[in-house]
């Protein structure tokens, strides 16, 4: 009997990293999956965005442990396609647990840089899109009536401030005021809302070269390595980064019975970056 | 396989309540157990509850000892600091190892207003509350630093180690303390990769909120106010639509801090509050 045995969950950013942890970790415990990714790169995020590839993967590997997975390409930035894929996978799976709003993008430059279009996109996909994932789960997860189990995912950037992101601070900081006020105003219908908070985690966002740029501004030829001693400086820990895997154990925690009556959490899975 | 298999935890205030239900989870899912309690009652608590008794802290060795699970149980008082480092000695020499330490023990004085509050209650609850929990983990922290393989040391602060609470002064104090030992311990022995955390409960249910005087702190009007008339008080501090969680719903916050799943965890307060400090 897995821990979220029985249940469905839908996942945004699910083709790679976190999010295809989270579908895997959630599957492995018995939960059925709604994966939705935007598969594209967006042209101010300075890595490669997921592809259709990279879903079709996330698919396989749910499947492998004889789970249901319905896998749509959705923009999280586009609510009417969202709702159609929310829509379709309750559809067919049944019913609606868990929401993981995970999508999310990282680029970088000091606040009086930040060209018009690169805040937008930030405040667009990782913030109003976590709104538009919650707007499109909510009907469902009420009309179930049997409670539910929401988890935004925010960053340590979202609980403290960092140099060179200031639109990524202000979107992650933006979401535990969204988780906050859902917390808030779905309590009521036992639907419990919270956000998870990493540190650096070992993913695509993180591992290149821009990124690695911004905790070594001074470092001409900035590399893995290098970047790894710069990083484990933030934390508490003596780790460089923690694994998709290790947030997607605090999903399941937070997801599952186990976590019943928790509701308005700041969860940080941060190696101690935060009380640093 | 339990998600704690093989690890071995030290739990302050096991003879009943919140204490020892953790006992029964941890070993439920594997751990071995270091138990402590007062065994006696506080003199300044007995107005509002009894403390716990030496057949309590058996009924806790019975209950892990029926899952297959060793235990080694001592009657101590956290205020008492060479007592305490003498059972934990004494566990980690039968039990061969420490992992987990869950510092629970805790007692609950209210009523007054601030100035009315007196030295002895002020005393009385800093002293377990807040001096029991730092003797605890002093207790315990070289048996992990020693040992070399990490740890996770969770401290029971409350709703009231977040926010302020009328006429709670002395309790509030002592949880708020805690956080401020959590946030320095998880600095000091993160390079030891020892994690600490808070768990922060709203009311649970347990002897500590289920008594009159309790009762009459959310009904200050009501003459001899019942269990049933005091739920829909403790629940409208809520947000989810609950008047109290149970240990359990807290055990199962300790399991996972405890367990490697949340190996990088640390530094956190983790509410199992029902919303009550978002509220």
């Amino acid at each position: 009997m897995g821990r979220v045995s029985g249940k469905v969950a839908f996942i945004t950013g699910a083709a790679r990293g976190q999010g295809r942890s989270h579908a895997v970790r959630l599957a492995e415990e018995g939960a059925d999956i709604i994966a939705v990714d935007v598969c594209e790169s967006v042209p101010t995020v300075p890595y490669a965005g997921a592809t259709e590839a990279d879903l079709a993967e996330t698919v396989a590997e749910v499947e492998k442990l004889d789970r249901r997975i319905v896998a749509t390409k959705a923009d999280v930035r586009d609510f009417a396609a969202l709702k159609a894929a929310v829509d379709d996978g309750v559809a067919q799976l049944g019913r609606l647990d868990i929401v993981s709003a995970n999508a999310g993008i990282a680029s970088f430059g000091a606040a009086e840089d930040i060209e018009e279009q690169v805040w937008q996109d930030m405040i667009d996909i990782n913030l109003t899109g976590v709104w538009h994932t919650c707007k499109a789960a909510i009907p469902h997860l009420k009309a179930g009536g049997r409670g539910g189990s929401i988890v935004l995912t925010s960053s340590a950037a979202g609980l403290q401030a960092y140099n060179g992101i200031a639109h990524y601070v202000s979107a992650k900081h933006g979401v535990v005021g969204l988780m906050r006020t859902l917390a808030v105003e779905l309590a009521p219908h036992r639907i419990r809302v919270n956000s998870i908070h990493p540190t650096q985690v070992d993913t695509p966002m993180i591992q290149n070269e821009s990124t690695w740029g911004l905790f070594m501004p001074e470092e001409k030829e900035p590399t893995k390595e290098k970047f790894a001693a710069a990083s484990q400086e933030t934390n508490a820990l003596p780790i460089p980064w923690v694994e998709s895997a290790d947030i997607s154990n605090a999903l399941l925690f937070l997801a599952s019975d186990e976590a019943r009556y928790i509701t308005g959490v700041p969860l940080p899975v941060d190696a101690g970056t935060v009380v640093k | 396989m339990g998600r704690v298999s093989g690890k071995v935890a030290f739990i302050t205030g096991a003879a009943r309540g919140q204490g020892r239900s953790h006992a029964i989870r941890l070993a439920e899912e594997g751990a071995d157990i270091i138990a402590v309690d007062l065994c006696e009652s506080v003199p300044s608590v007995n107005r509002f509850y009894e403390g716990a008794t030496e057949a309590d802290l058996a009924e806790t060795v019975a209950e892990v000892e029926k899952l297959d699970r060793r235990i080694v149980a001592t009657k101590a008082d956290v205020r008492d600091y060479a007592a305490l480092k003498a059972a934990v000695d004494d566990g980690v020499a039968q039990l061969g190892r420490l992992d987990i330490v869950s510092a629970n023990a805790g007692i609950f004085i209210f009523g007054d207003q601030s100035q009315n509050v007196s030295e002895q209650d002020w005393d009385d609850v800093n002293d377990i509350n807040s001096k029991g929990v730092w003797h605890t983990c002093k207790a315990a922290i070289p048996h992990l630093i020693e040992q070399g393989t990490g740890g996770s040391i969770v401290l029971t602060s409350s709703t009231a180690g977040i926010k302020g609470t009328p006429n709670v002064v002395a309790y509030t104090a002592s949880k708020h303390a805690v956080v401020g030992i959590m946030r320095t311990l998880a600095l000091e022995l993160g390079p030891h990769s020892i994690r600490v955390n808070t768990v922060h409960p709203t009311g649970v249910n347990t002897d500590m909120i289920q008594n009159e005087a309790t009762y009459r702190l959310f009904l200050p009007d009501v003459q001899n106010p019942t269990r049933e008339e005091a739920a829909p008080a403790f629940g409208s501090t809520n947000a989810l639509p609950i008047p109290w969680v149970e240990p359990v719903d807290i055990s199962n916050a300790v399991l996972f801090l405890a367990s490697d799943e949340a190996r990088y965890v640390t530094g956190t307060e983790l509410k199992v509050d029902a919303g009550y400090t978002t509220k």
